[in-house]
């Protein structure tokens, strides 16, 4: 066995088959066990597997202390091994901490200078190691604990037996079903049986059989008794430190074997762990990556036939398709975990990264998947891959790749959601759950606030407009925006909403009953005011009394949308500016959103003071007020709802005062009729912005309050921060 | 591109520290030491008890002719240093900030082994392989 190297790989391998199979022809043939004499024998033997245990042992013996030597070259004499190193263990226990060193990795060199300290030993071992398969008795090569230790050297006879049979030299768990056949053709009826039980299970050296299995079930109910709980680490640490493995040793172990990273081993997981011990006990590698066969089976507890054929990945997407047995005490703590994950990226980034308890992810799979299996498929596999794969190369590469897509998936869908919501919100009251959401999903999608708020603006700006109207909202331009979470921050809505309204106080106002023309006046009309321009304004004014309100919405938003496309630049840049400044600040959390709320609401109050006097004074001297309601239309752009109140006011007295304007482009009879229209509209419209307004002053009380109360969190918690 | 991965213990000792051999590691370590005092800088900089993903990465620290400092601390102010050369195209923030999760989430793992003693030097061969393919990825 150890000459084959499987010791290397922790299982035959193909080529350490071939090699074991050469050295037993050799063996066979009376030869000395040696790799130069499968050269050397070119047309050895088939090997016949038909030798009794004592032949075997015999055999063994004659050929073990020829093995170590000949283990190191032989690398180099078989065939089509990939390469690997024939590391060969030195048999036994007590031989398995010299070889192993060498064992692992590489090259012949080293195993060679290991195998021949053993040698003298390893005959001896050998025998007694085929003997406990003949023997079945207690007395174990492991120079460790001897009670806790030899019913596993019963368990590990049970597998051995086979092995020892149809192999002379070989190690007990090997189980290479690969090629098999030309074994099998010359095994007497006995070994016939050996191999096919060997070749039925699958290719797989670290394959735990049945005895093992039930050995490991018995030890892990002295330790806990529900076969389908946990082993704490630190339970799990004492027994088997009792193994007297090197700590190092046991560390590795316990890495491979605890797959979801849960500190804690299930069954199948201490199972895995046990039977790498006892492995590493009989002079095995331990392998770098937990093989297939000891993958905690989230499957099936029982079905070890399942293991060898599932790669990770496919045991792993099938594991949330079943409910694991062993898994299930965990399954509803993920399921808890999961919609909670969905809040949050930022979260569910640190559940990727495995802040969290395991237990989450494992129930992740099962549960989730079944009821969502394409949101499963990502968002589970994700989260599950990178905990509990990690020792497998798929694992990892998903890992990797789930690293960048999960944080985005569940973040574009919750924010998508939060887009969503806050839209919706938006569109007429502003309900405080926008708030929080937008709260929620300000700490989130920071680098992305600019540009979404800019789209927010946009998608705000429709639905606001459409409200006042009550008319079909047009299509919101961009609609699913990621970055939603920051626009949708109450800050955004209500900026928006304020925006909106005033955008469609102007705009409905500008529609005009004849909607071409107010679009061409409307478009410039914008741009022009922009600039803060009191002929822009003017103009803008002027062709608000024409434009009825109640002209479609469609009018409302193209023109809305024209001028929200111009507004909006300006807007975003405002509100870039704000918010940049802003979310800095405060982006980790949703106090933050609340403070930034409030800090925003504090400029809406101040713009709003501002506004207010220019609306007075719009109200009474048309020219006078054109500065001020430039810069309140600014100001409304920037935000604040209250000047959308302002600005529906002015829109009513501008309203009046531009039929007075000679500048109106339009008809005077027109523009009268368009007045009245718009002073219709305009008043309805003052109406929902002033519930508006004290709804969002409510809010504003409110944010405020939540942060005074977070400072004084804050003041408390910080003396620990720099602990 | 990491020429340098070191994880410091809250007690500023390091628990692990790998170099790529083929430079004089001992004037990583210094370059490692010295930005000790960047980072206990920038932690008492953030007054804040709420501590995220943003605030856990420090950024770069300090960059020198041939090499840039990033800086990353987890809550229990563990803290992991990459010296990055910066002859390399320049890393993104994101991807430093990616590279130093890996490393958080390799850390948890390592502390979740029961057999392994906070404290103790790292020597878990999953967190070298995984130190060593972010080392090794750039290079």
């Amino acid at each position: 066995m150890e000459l084959c190297g499987a010791t290397r790989l922790g299982y035959f391998g193909r080529s350490q088959f071939y090699i074991a199979l050469k050295l037993v022809a050799v063996a066979q043939s009376g030869f000395p066990l040696r790799v130069e004499s499968i050269n050397t024998v070119k047309d050895l033997p088939l090997p016949r597997f038909v030798a009794s245990k004592n032949e075997q042992e015999s055999r063994h013996a004659a050929s073990y202390s020829s093995d170590s030597e000949s283990q190191g070259s032989y690398s180099g004499v078989i065939p089509p091994p990939p390469g690997r190193g024939q590391v060969k263990k030195g048999p036994g226990s007590h031989d398995a901490v010299q070889p192993r060193p060498s064992a692992d990795q590489q090259e012949p060199a080293s195993p060679v200078v290991s195998p021949q300290q053993s040698p003298p030993a390893s005959p001896h071992t050998w025998r007694k190691h085929n003997r406990h398969p003949s023997g079945g008795n207690s007395e174990r090569p492991l120079t460790g604990p001897g009670p806790f230790w030899s019913p596993f050297g019963d368990a590990q006879s049970g597998s051995s037996a086979g092995d020892a049979v149809w192999s002379g030299h070989s190690p007990p768990p090997p189980q290479e079903n690969w090629d098999q056949t030309t074994v099998r053709t010359v095994a007497s009826a006995t070994t016939a049986n050996e191999i096919r039980r060997q070749s039925s299970s699958c290719d797989d050296p670290w394959k735990i059989t049945d005895e093992q299995r039930q050995y490991y079930i018995n030890q892990f109910t002295t330790i806990q008794p529900d076969l389908n709980g946990f082993i704490p680490g630190s339970a799990a640490k004492e027994f088997f430190t009792k193994s007297k493995l090197p700590i190092l040793e046991l560390s590795h172990i316990w890495e491979l074997s605890d797959f979801d990273k849960d500190g804690a081993l299930t069954l199948d997981e201490f199972c895995a762990a046990f039977h790498l011990v006892v492995a590493r006990k009989n002079g095995y590698d331990l392998p770098e990556k937990l093989p297939e066969s000891l993958m905690p089976k989230l499957i099936d507890l029982e079905d070890s036939a399942d293991v060898g054929d599932q790669p990770g990945e496919v045991g792993y997407s099938g594991s949330p398709a079943e409910a694991p047995p062993s898994k299930s005490p965990s399954m509803p703590s993920l399921n808890q975990t999961w919609p909670e994950l969905n809040q949050s990226s930022e979260q569910w980034e640190t559940f990727s990264e495995r802040s969290s308890s395991s237990q989450t992810l494992t129930q992740f799979d099962s549960n989730i998947a079944p009821a969502d299996p394409d949101t499963a498929i990502v968002h589970p596999v994700p989260i599950r891959m990178t905990p509990s794969k990690i020792h497998m190369q798929e694992m990892e590469l998903k890992r990797t790749s789930s690293d960048h897509t999960n944080p985005t998936s569940p973040l574009l869908v919750k924010t998508s959601d939060l887009s969503e919501e806050s839209k919706i919100n938006s569109s007429v009251k502003f309900p405080s759950g926008n708030t929080v959401a937008d709260g929620y999903s300000s700490s989130d999608s920071f680098p992305s606030d600019p540009e979404q708020i800019g789209s927010n603006v946009t998608r705000q700006r429709s639905h606001s407009g459409a409200s006042p109207d009550n008319t079909a909202p047009p299509p919101p331009p961009p609609r699913p925006q990621p970055s939603h979470s920051r626009s949708s921050s109450l800050d955004m809505n209500r900026t928006f909403a304020v925006t909106t309204g005033q955008q469609q106080a102007g705009v409905v106002a500008h529609p005009p009953a004849v909607p071409p023309r107010p679009q061409p006046s409307q478009a410039p009309g914008p741009s022009v005011h922009r600039p803060v321009d009191a002929d822009g304004l003017i103009t803008h004014t002027s062709t608000s009394p024409q434009q009825i309100p109640e002209q479609p919405n469609f009018a409302d938003f193209s023109q809305f949308e024209v001028f929200a496309a111009s507004n909006v630049t300006e807007e975003q840049d405002n509100e870039a500016e704000k918010h940049p400044d802003v979310l800095p600040a405060e982006k980790a959390s949703d106090p933050a959103g609340s403070l930034r709320v409030a800090q925003t609401d504090g400029k809406i109050e101040e713009k709003t003071a501002a506004s207010v006097p220019a609306n007075v004074s719009k109200g009474t001297t048309p020219l006078a007020p054109p500065p001020k309601p430039v810069r309140r239309r600014l100001k409304s752009e920037d935000e604040l709802r209250p000047d959308v109140d302002e600005h529906t006011q002015k829109t009513g007295v501008l309203a009046a005062v531009l039929a007075s304007q000679p500048s109106i482009p339009r008809s005077v009879g027109k523009d009268k009729k368009a007045i009245q229209a718009s002073i219709r509209r305009n008043k309805e419209t003052n109406t929902v912005l002033a519930r508006l307004n004290s709804e969002l002053q409510q809010q504003l009380k409110d944010v405020l309050e939540e942060r005074i109360s977070l400072e004084v969190q804050l003041e408390q918690l910080r003396p620990f921060s720099h602990l | 591109m990491a020429v340098c991965i070191a994880v410091i213990a809250k007690e500023n000792y390091p628990l692990y520290i790998r170099s790529t051999p083929t430079e004089d590691e001992l004037k990583f370590h210094y370059m490692v030491h010295t930005s000790l005092d960047v980072v206990d800088e920038k932690i008492s900089a953030m007054g804040k008890a709420l501590v995220d993903q943003r605030e856990l990465y420090l950024g770069l620290l300090y960059p020198t002719e041939d090499y840039k400092v990033y800086g990353y601390v987890t809550n229990s102010k563990v803290k992991f240093v990459m010296v990055v050369d910066s002859s390399n195209t320049a890393l993104r923030d994101n991807e430093i900030c990616s590279m130093f999760r890996k490393l958080h989430n390799s850390y948890t793992d390592v502390m979740c082994n029961p057999f392994y003693n906070p404290g103790d030097r790292i020597q878990s061969r999953a967190f070298d392989n995984m130190v060593t393919s972010m080392m090794i990825q750039v290079c």
